[in-house]
């Protein structure tokens, strides 16, 4: 959500300031780059920003409110057919505000404000590549010091305990085989060593199950018996 | 309403604009390599017009 707006509206009041920022977001739309002064750029950019969402959505409903800001319905239809489909790979941060020098007159402070241009083939790769990365899975490690310590205690208590102490007992075993070997075959031991873990690991669940099982059906049992 | 009983001498008005003083503004070199010009920090080049890389302004 944009910082909402400090100090005084731009022009008169706020009717005046409606009327302005529009007209500036039609003009923004209309040129795709405009030049004005700083204030009027920082308060347009929340503004036209909200209403490229609006384009990106691109239903009927959020052309109408469109609508209700830019009067033009030339823009509205630019606004919805090139920038809208534009900014599709772009989560937000649709325009860009450049200061330029004061202006000659009143030396008021100016600045560029325009519209960004298309993402390029190669950031839409690493974009891409960004997203496939976040969804992976971390490969599981063998626990190993005080959580190693800790499931041994409770080994007795809790299947899952007795898992992770399995699988930790594996590791160090791997890890001792390796460092017994030369430093080059380490490398290589340790790999297939992780292999192993996880081979164990899974072993593991099925033990567990088969206990869990086990423990049901001595349950059942000695139920029957009391009936 | 208020209103000045005297004449504002020349020599008040004078006193009165001495302190009236210019600040040299600060100024960094263009980071671009084949301009290098002053130039306003954290603003586009009115030399070459570019800023971060980026043409900004038609030159």
């Amino acid at each position: 959500m944009p910082t909402p707006t400090k100090g005084p509206r731009l022009g008169g009041g706020p009717a005046h300031e409606r009327l302005m920022l529009a007209n500036l977001a039609t003009s923004l739309f209309e040129h795709d780059r405009i030049t004005t002064t700083e204030a009027k750029a920082k308060r347009l950019r929340p503004l036209a920003e909200k209403l490229i969402t609006f384009a990106k959505r691109g239903d009927l409903h959020a052309r109408r409110q469109v609508l209700q800001v830019i009067r033009d319905k030339d823009v509205v239809h630019k606004l919805f057919a090139e920038i809208g489909p534009k900014m599709a790979e772009r989560p937000g941060g649709y325009t860009r505000i450049v200061k330029v020098n004061p202006r000659k007159g009143d030396n008021a402070q100016m600045a560029v404000i325009e519209i960004v241009e298309e993402l390029s083939a190669a950031a839409k790769v690493v974009r891409e590549a960004e997203k496939a990365r976040g969804t992976k899975v971390a490969p599981s490690k063998a626990p190993t010091g005080r959580t190693a310590e800790i499931a041994e205690d409770a080994k007795g208590e809790s299947a899952t305990a007795a898992k992770v102490a399995g699988v930790a007992a594996e590791a160090k075993a791997a890890d001792a085989e390796a460092e017994t070997d030369s430093e080059a075959d380490a490398v290589a031991s340790d790999d297939i060593a992780s292999d192993d873990a996880a081979g164990d690991d899974s072993a593991g669940d099925d033990g567990a199950g088969d206990d869990s099982a086990d423990a049901a059906g001595a349950h059942e049992a000695s139920e029957d018996e009391s009936k | 309403m208020a209103v000045p009983k005297r004449k504002t001498s020349r020599s008040n008005t004078r006193s009165r604009r001495s302190q009236w003083k210019t600040t040299a503004p600060t100024l960094v070199s263009c980071p671009n390599r084949a301009c290098a010009q002053p130039k306003l920090p954290h603003t586009a080049c009115s030399n070459c017009g570019q800023y971060d890389g980026r043409q900004v302004l038609a030159v």
